[in-house]
């Protein structure tokens, strides 16, 4: 077949609305906003290069280093705990679902539920649960034998980050549980009897059959969780507010950019530092994507493109 | 004997074990919408009691009624994630007809390129994205919401959409270009051929854009063009220690997105699978 010397029109026609908003108002942007983390604002609104300065600052500098730094390592244990507990409490209820029992639809419904409810109303409704004022969590506490555990959870530096991350948990515990549950139910049933046959009981049948085969999904849940939490904003900012309180406590990169970029209280706004914070998030996203890309998913999966 | 009564005891504890995690999703949202019918009083003294005609009342609803243009709020989220889906399944669909029909030089580095919005959140680009809402005079419009819910979806939807359409026999395409059909008339008759397609784009991409907070916070905070999510943010900020008042707001932002889900749930589970596991 001859190469067509000029581009069909239609296929023009079909791709350009789709290419053209998603180019103007995502990529664009993105560029643009790296490019300004490189610059500085100079005489008359110009702007100048100033190359890794901004970056260089932010690492550097007390009154930027020491915020960022604390948000990067509040965020990751923010991840880590949505690893160790989110995913391993999808997986097993997924398996429990997956697991041939009557009334999976209407587990599997309920459980979502949380999942579509917009964070504001995550936030404010566990505020309120936690909040001593209305004494709810001091009465489900003491009711199940726990009430040395009641204490302002979300008010305390020491326990806020931690309980906003099980509160994410609780929302977010759907989405895991729903990837799991498809892949298990993928594989293959004979599978699963011959196991049975060979006299392998569940426990076994899960970790030597079910769960080496869905370990594509494991990949996909690690990365999905990844991005999520380094771009994590709401449930800290509809909970605690832009301070990320108490006493910063619970900041993360999200909350950092936010207000580096708007300024709060006496600090000025400063798009510039908040473009380079936003740099580091994106640097951040791009290594876990790159590693699930070409260490993960190379190795357990071929792509399917 | 001996083997079925393990089966029965393993079942059992998988249905106490669902059971139980269901009671922690629900509890939280059912507690707030019981209270939210109830007088101050037995909000505070009996949080546990269903309201009862001694105790039941609106006022909660009525402080929302003369205090926040939660109607307004409504209307917004509504025109903003309605606009933006039927952006976001034109365009999507159009390409992904493209990229999956034809054979063209740059078909695989598009696909691509499109790709990558499907792994890069894009808040990253918060300061470009308001930088270009400024020069086109786009903020506090709820355009600037559409376009920007639109680029966010469209990545997703344009890779779910070409999964499906290569699935289409390339026969159907072909007779119709026997029978003389253009190619944008081969394209309005494929469309309602990917509808299930269709249906779980739609339900995977709805959901993000009712729900987000970030970009109506800065594109779009001014009171008329508030979203019903960010309208509750500001409102429960307010009145925080109005507890009839909050619960009410609590209760009405919780009712839409879970009717949706109720209506959507088939279509959701579908795209979420579909869409992560191609």
């Amino acid at each position: 077949m001859p190469k067509p010397r000029s581009f069909p029109f239609h296929i023009l026609v079909f791709l350009l609305p789709a290419l053209l908003i998603y180019t103007a108002f995502m990529i664009f942007p993105l560029l643009d906003s790296l490019w300004l983390s490189l610059s500085k604002g100079g005489p008359a609104g110009a702007l100048v290069f100033v190359g890794v300065q901004n970056y260089q600052t932010l690492f550097s500098q007390a009154r930027w280093a020491n915020p960022f730094w604390n948000a990067l390592r509040n965020n990751a244990l923010f991840f880590v705990i949505h690893m160790l507990v989110q995913n391993p409490v999808g997986l097993l209820l997924a398996a429990l679902l997956g697991a041939r029992i009557r009334g999976t639809a209407i587990y599997r419904t309920i459980i979502f539920t949380p999942t579509i409810l917009s964070v504001v109303i995550i936030g404010f409704v566990w505020k309120l649960i936690l909040n001593p004022a209305w004494g709810i969590s001091r009465t489900v506490l003491q009711t199940i034998g726990l009430g040395s555990l009641d204490t302002p959870w979300l008010g305390l530096e020491s326990t806020a980050l931690v309980t906003l991350s099980l509160i994410s948990v609780w929302q977010n515990v759907g989405i895991p549980m729903m990837l799991f549950l498809a892949a298990l139910i993928r594989i293959p049933e004979e599978l699963l009897e011959a196991a049975k046959v060979d006299g392998a009981g569940p426990w076994r049948t899960f970790w030597g059959i079910q769960f080496p085969l869905i370990l594509p999904t494991v990949g996909i849940v690690s990365v999905l969780t990844f991005v999520g939490n380094f771009n994590a904003f709401e449930i800290i900012y509809a909970t605690q507010g832009a301070l990320a309180g108490p006493n910063f406590a619970s900041d993360v990169l999200g909350t950092f950019f936010f207000r580096t970029f708007f300024g709060y209280q006496l600090q000025p706004a400063d798009p510039y530092m908040g473009s380079a914070v936003a740099g580091i998030m994106f640097i951040i996203i791009l290594i876990g994507v790159l590693i699930y890309l070409f260490g993960w998913q190379r190795r357990v999966h071929a792509i399917r493109y | 004997m001996e083997k079925s009564f393990p089966r029965v005891s393993r079942v059992l504890a998988a249905h106490a074990t669902l059971l139980l995690y269901s009671a922690l999703a629900l509890f939280p949202v059912l507690l707030i919408i019981l209270n939210s019918f109830k007088d101050r009083l037995t909000i505070f003294a009996v949080p546990f009691d269903l309201p009862s005609p001694a105790t039941f009342t609106l006022d909660g609803y009525r402080t929302l009624g003369t205090t926040a243009r939660f109607d307004l709020f409504f209307l917004n989220s509504f025109l903003v994630t309605a606009g933006s889906l039927v952006l976001i399944l034109f365009v999507s669909s159009m390409a992904a007809f493209a990229l999956a029909e034809y054979k063209f030089r740059f078909n695989s580095l598009t696909g691509l390129y499109l790709a990558i919005g499907i792994m890069v959140p894009i808040r990253l680009g918060t300061v470009g994205i308001l930088l270009i809402m400024v020069d086109l005079h786009l903020v506090n419009t709820l355009w600037s919401l559409i376009l920007v819910y639109t680029a966010q979806g469209i990545p997703l939807a344009v890779f779910v959409l070409t999964v499906f359409m290569r699935q289409l026999p390339k026969d159907l395409t072909d007779a119709a270009r026997i029978d003389g059909a253009g190619e944008y008339r081969i394209y309005w008759l494929i469309l309602p051929l990917v509808r299930p397609a269709l249906g779980s784009v739609l339900a995977i991409s709805m959901i993000p854009i009712w729900n987000d907070l970030w970009f109506p916070l800065i594109l779009a905070p001014g009171e008329s063009t508030k979203t019903l999510v960010l309208g509750a943010q500001a409102f429960l900020g307010e009145f925080v220690n109005d507890y009839n008042a909050v619960l009410a707001a609590l209760t009405l932002a919780i009712l839409p997105p879970v009717l949706l889900y109720v209506v959507f749930s088939r279509q959701l589970i579908r795209g979420i699978t579909a869409g992560a596991v191609k």
